[in-house]
C-alpha cells in the first residue's frame, strides 16, 4: 500500500469533513441550533445522518463478520432494518415525535420524554441510563475505528486512538448537530458507494449472482463439526430450527438490533431536525435505500467471503482470520478487492466510526449536561451549549477508557448489548408517549425502571456469554449462570428485560393518577 | 431460486426488496404531502 496516497486521501477527505463541521459551526447560534440543528434540515442530509449514524463500523466489520460465521441468514436483521427501522421509525414513530417534541419543546430525548411525562425525573433517569450505557457502544465503535487506523498506518494504537478521538470532538463540540448532520451526509454517501461497489464486485469475482451461491450451497459439507453440532447447516440456510445457532440468531442478532432500533436516542434526535413531515415523507426513499444497501450488501459479502477463501486457501473465513470474527471483512477487503478500493473503503470504514461516534458523543454530552445536570440544580441558570459540550469531553473520555478494556471479537455483541438495553429501557415508554394517552407519570417511570434493572439482571446473571466473563454469578452462586434449562441461557435479554418493562407500564398506569387533560391537549395539538 | 436451495433465506431477500419498494411507493405518493404543519 503506497503511504504517500494513503496519506493524500485521507488529507482530503480529513479537509471535507473539517470545512462541514466549520459550516456547522458557523449556523450555530442557539441552543436550538447546537442540540437540535435549528429544526430546518434537509431530507437528503437527514435521512443520510440517520442512515450513518445508525450503521457504523459494527454493522460493515462486526455484522459482516457475524454473516461470514452465520451465513446469509442475516438477511433478515436487513428486513427489520427497513421496515422497523426505517418506515415503521419514519412513518408512525417520526412523524408525531417530531410534532409532539415541537409542541413541548424538547431539545434532547430524555426532555422529550420528561416533558411528555410532566416529570423531571423521567428526563433525569433517562439522561443517566444513556450516559451509563452509551460508552460500551461508542467504545467498540471507537476501538474498532482505532484499530483499523492502527493497521492501515502501522501506528501505536494509543495514537491512533488519541487521533481519532480528537477529530471528532473538534466538529462535535464545535459545530453541534448541525456540524454532525452535514458530515454524517458526506460519510454516509461514500458508505454507500463502496458497499455498492463491493457487492457488485464480489459477484463478479465470484462468477455472477447464481454461481456465487451455488459455489457457497455446495460447501454446506465443510462447516466445522462444532457448528453443526449447534445447529448451522450452510452459509445458505437458515439454522436447524430451535437449536442453539438459531436462537442465537434470531433473539440476539436479528430481534435485538432489528427492534432496539426505534428506541435509539441519537436515532429519535433525528426526527426532530426537520421542520415538517414532507421532509420525512421523503427521506424514507433515502433512508429505505440506504439501509439496503449498508446492511443487505454487507451481510452478503460476509456470507461470500467463505467462498472466495475457499477457492483461493481450501479455508473458511474465520479460519482466514484466526478465530477473530472483527478480521474477516477487513482481510477480505485486502485480498479480494483491487488496491484502489482498499483505499476507498478504508475512508468508508473511517466515515462509519466517524458519523456513529459524532452522534454517540453528541447524545451523551447532551444527556449528562442538559438532561441531567441543568436538572439537578434547576436554581443555578447553566449554559445549556458550554454544559453540553463540556459533557461531550467526559462522554469521549470515558468511552476511551471503556475502550481499552475490551476483549476482541466485541464489536457487534457490544452493539446488540446497548441496542438490547434501550429497546427494554425506552421503547414500551416510548410507545405509550406517542400512542397512549392513559399512560400515567409514575408508571412510565417505574418502567424506564424496571426496564434498566430488568437487563442488567439479564445481563448478569442469566445470558451466559455475558454473566460468565462477568463472573458476578460465578462468585455469588458458584455457576456461571442461573439460567440451567436450554435455551434460556442463550436468550437476549431483550425478550426477558422488555416484557417486564411493558407489564409495569400498563400495571401501573390502571393504578395511578391520569395525566391532565389539558397537558394531553398541549402534547398532541396538531396531531391526527 | 438463484443457487439457494432454503426458502427461509430467498424469502428474507423477497422481503427485504419489498420492504424497500415500500419504502420508495411511500415517498413518491407523499413527496409533497405534510407541509400543512410546517411561525
Amino acid at each position: 500500500m503506497n503511504t504517500f496516497t494513503l496519506g493524500f486521501i485521507v488529507v482530503i477527505y480529513l479537509l471535507a469533513i473539517t470545512y462541514l463541521g466549520y459550516l456547522g459551526y458557523k449556523k450555530t447560534k442557539t441552543a436550538r441550533d447546537y442540540l437540535l440543528a435549528g429544526r430546518d434540515i434537509h431530507p437528503f442530509v437527514m435521512a443520510m445522518s440517520y442512515g450513518a449514524t445508525f450503521i457504523s463500523t459494527s454493522a460493515i466489520i462486526g455484522f459482516g463478520g457475524v454473516a461470514a460465521i452465520y451465513g446469509m441468514g442475516l438477511i433478515w436483521l436487513t428486513v427489520l432494518n427497513i421496515l422497523v427501522g426505517v418506515f415503521i421509525a419514519f412513518i408512525f414513530f417520526g412523524r408525531i415525535t417530531r410534532k409532539m417534541g415541537h409542541n413541548l419543546d424538547a431539545h434532547t430525548f430524555p426532555e422529550f420524554l420528561g416533558n411528555r411525562f410532566q416529570s423531571k425525573r423521567i428526563q433525569i433517569i433517562s439522561g443517566a441510563v444513556i450516559f451509563i450505557a452509551m460508552p460500551l457502544y461508542a467504545a467498540v465503535v471507537l476501538i474498532g475505528g482505532a484499530r483499523f487506523i492502527e493497521s492501515i498506518f502501522e501506528i501505536d494504537f494509543s495514537i491512533a486512538l488519541t487521533f481519532f478521538s480528537l477529530i471528532i470532538a473538534a466538529y462535535v463540540i464545535a459545530g453541534g448537530l448541525k456540524g454532525v448532520m452535514y458530515t454524517d451526509a458526506l460519510q454516509g454517501s461514500i458508505m454507500f458507494l463502496s458497499l455498492f461497489f463491493l457487492l457488485i464486485y464480489s459477484y463478479i469475482n465470484l462468477g455472477g449472482v447464481t454461481a456465487a451461491h451455488e459455489g457457497l450451497t455446495n460447501m454446506a459439507n465443510l462447516v466445522p463439526e462444532s457448528l453443526s453440532a449447534k445447529g448451522h447447516i450452510g452459509w445458505t440456510a437458515f439454522p436447524k430450527i430451535n437449536s442453539a445457532w438459531w436462537w442465537v440468531l434470531v433473539t440476539n442478532i436479528i430481534l435485538g438490533v432489528g427492534i432496539g432500533v426505534l428506541a435509539q436516542p441519537q436515532l429519535i434526535v433525528r426526527f426532530m431536525t426537520v421542520k415538517s413531515n414532507r421532509e420525512l415523507n421523503r427521506a424514507v426513499i433515502i433512508g429505505g435505500v440506504f439501509i439496503f444497501v449498508a446492511t443487505g450488501f454487507i451481510f452478503t459479502v460476509g456470507a461470500l467471503s467463505n467462498l472466495f477463501f475457499f477457492n483461493e486457501s481450501g479455508e473458511l473465513a474465520i479460519q482466514v482470520a484466526k478465530g477473530n470474527i472483527d478480521l474477516i471483512i477487513p482481510g477480505y477487503i485486502r485480498a479480494a478487492m483491487p488496491e484502489w478500493f482498499v483505499y476507498i473503503f478504508m475512508l468508508a470504514l473511517l466515515s462509519a466510526g466517524m458519523s456513529t461516534l459524532s452522534s454517540q458523543f453528541h447524545t451523551m454530552g447532551t444527556s449528562i449536561g442538559r438532561d441531567f445536570i441543568e436538572n439537578l440544580f434547576p436554581k443555578k441558570k447553566i449554559n445549556s451549549m458550554l454544559i453540553s459540550k463540556i459533557g461531550i469531553i467526559i462522554a469521549i473520555g470515558v468511552s476511551i477508557i471503556i475502550g481499552y478494556q475490551l476483549p476482541g471479537s466485541i464489536i457487534a455483541r457490544g452493539t446488540a448489548i446497548f441496542f438490547g438495553i434501550s429497546a427494554a429501557t425506552f421503547l414500551p415508554v416510548y410507545f405509550a408517549a406517542l400512542y397512549w394517552k392513559r399512560a400515567t407519570k409514575k408508571a412510565a417511570t417505574w418502567s424506564i425502571v424496571s426496564g434498566i434493572a430488568a437487563s442488567a439482571f439479564a445481563l448478569t446473571f442469566l445470558h451466559v456469554k455475558e454473566s460468565a466473563p462477568l463472573g458476578i454469578c460465578d462468585a455469588i452462586f458458584g455457576q456461571p449462570t442461573l439460567a440451567t434449562k436450554f435455551p434460556w441461557m442463550i436468550i437476549d435479554p431483550i425478550l426477558i428485560a422488555m416484557p417486564i418493562s411493558i407489564i409495569v407500564l400498563v400495571v401501573i398506569t390502571f393504578f395511578t393518577k391520569k395525566i391532565s387533560e389539558e397537558h394531553l391537549d398541549k402534547c398532541y395539538k396538531g396531531i391526527k | 431460486m438463484f443457487g439457494i436451495n432454503d426458502p427461509a433465506i430467498y424469502l428474507g431477500y423477497l422481503m427485504a426488496i419489498i420492504s424497500l419498494i415500500a419504502c420508495i411507493v411511500y415517498g413518491i405518493i407523499n413527496w409533497n404531502k405534510g407541509m400543512e404543519d410546517s411561525e
